[in-house]
């Protein structure tokens, strides 16, 4: 007799709370020639859109909370109002 | 052994995928993140009712890259200890290979100092193996913001619309006082403090308890940016102090153990206060300099105990 699982069961994925971008109403700009690489926005953004090796940045579900720009120690992140250039 | 908790030697594992139901600036994944670089993939999370739940995501897709069970209020104690002794018993039969998973919960303040807490209770008096985590943003933030067990005094909710009236009770001391292997305190702005302290307790066997205190910033009234530098003023005030306790005996961790012994001045517990809307009531209060010197009083008194405790 196989034994399968009756519930319904949900599988790990980006964008499981939605395109969560579009929540955004300022947008983190990072100034590469500032940026130290300390890692510190790396580890704060709550949503892990931040690459660890480049500092890149995923818009798709980066919700604009400004932490990152908030506690980086040389300033290298700006936050810019949507529709505005950087 | 000595751990490692240099950003540049964190694993890349993430236990968040990106594009979560949680508000911008929640803490919960942000310590979730540090959790499962600290714990690995081979882990399982048990949530009771919470944002870290309502942030899953739409079924059938969930942000939590770990199997993850969701169980009644009351019952984190009880579940995680039976999915643990499920798991030791399906071990020794040879059902499932080792090594075991860690089993953690994950669960609010909600769900370990009121609702939860007996059978959070009873599980660190059986010694159950398995890593209780609450994550303690000091309300019932997910239903809209209630009092919990958790809020300080003088902050105010849904419940308490003029500010409570009373304190908060100190849990991380009370789990201590149930003798369990281990037993610390984090915050959310000291994220090497904290994977250092979940490393050190994924290697011990039996009962596990960690607080990480976690700014909610619609709950607190506060901008999402600012989650973990008011994360960090409570901890420099002496609002919320990081120790941990290795089979009883108590480490006050820095900076708080500066602020124990005198060495350095806590920050202005005002300024911590007032960029909080939840004390914008005691901010317009004309008793405020009292209420705040008696707040004042209460942070010197716990450090002063807590010191004691360490140097027993």
């Amino acid at each position: 007799m196989t034994k399968e699982v009756l519930q319904p069961l949900a599988k790990p994925v980006y964008g499981a709370g939605g395109p969560t971008g579009t929540w955004r109403s300022q947008r983190p700009v990072l100034d590469k020639e500032k940026c130290t690489g300390c890692l510190l926005c790396w580890i704060y953004c709550p949503e892990a859109v931040i690459a660890r090796e480049d500092r890149a940045i995923d818009y798709e579900y980066c919700k604009g909370c400004g932490l990152c720009a908030r506690e980086c120690p040389v300033g290298a992140i700006a936050m810019i109002r949507e529709g505005e250039e950087a | 052994m000595s751990i490692s908790a240099k950003l540049t030697d964190m694993p890349d594992h993430e236990l968040i995928q990106r594009g979560t139901g949680a508000c911008a600036g929640c803490p919960s994944p942000m310590g979730l993140r540090i959790v499962g670089k600290a714990l690995g993939p081979d882990a399982i999370m048990v949530m009771t009712p919470s944002c870290a739940v309502a942030s899953i995501g739409m079924m059938p897709k969930s942000c939590y890259d770990v199997p993850v069970l969701n169980v009644c209020f009351a019952s984190a104690g009880a579940s995680a200890a039976g999915i643990s002794g499920a798991l030791d018993v399906q071990i020794a039969k040879g059902v499932i290979a080792g090594p075991k998973p860690v089993v953690f919960n994950w669960v609010g303040d909600g769900g370990t100092y009121d609702i939860g807490f007996q059978g959070v209770s009873a599980a660190a008096e059986r010694n159950d193996d398995f890593i209780h985590f609450c994550y303690n943003n000091e309300a019932y933030s997910n239903t809209g913001v209630q009092r919990s067990g958790a809020t300080p005094l003088h902050a105010a909710t849904t419940t308490t619309p003029a500010g409570k009236s009373e304190g908060k009770k100190s849990m991380p001391l009370l789990m201590l006082d149930h003798a369990p292997a281990y037993v610390a305190t984090a915050s959310i702005a000291y994220p090497q403090d904290f994977y250092k302290k979940i490393a050190k307790a994924k290697d011990i066997k039996g009962f596990r308890y960690i607080e990480l205190h976690a700014p909610c910033g619609p709950g607190w009234k506060f901008p999402a940016s600012e989650t973990v530098e008011i994360g960090r003023m409570a901890v420099k005030t002496g609002a919320w102090a990081l120790w941990e306790a290795e089979n009883g005996a108590l480490t006050i961790n820095a900076p708080t153990l500066q602020l124990a012994e005198g060495k350095t001045k806590p920050s202005s517990l005002e300024d911590y206060l007032k960029v909080q809307g939840r004390f914008a009531g005691l901010m317009k209060d004309a008793a405020k300099e009292q209420a705040i010197a008696v707040m004042a009083q209460g942070i010197e008194k716990e450090l002063a105990d807590l010191l004691a405790r360490s140097k027993r």
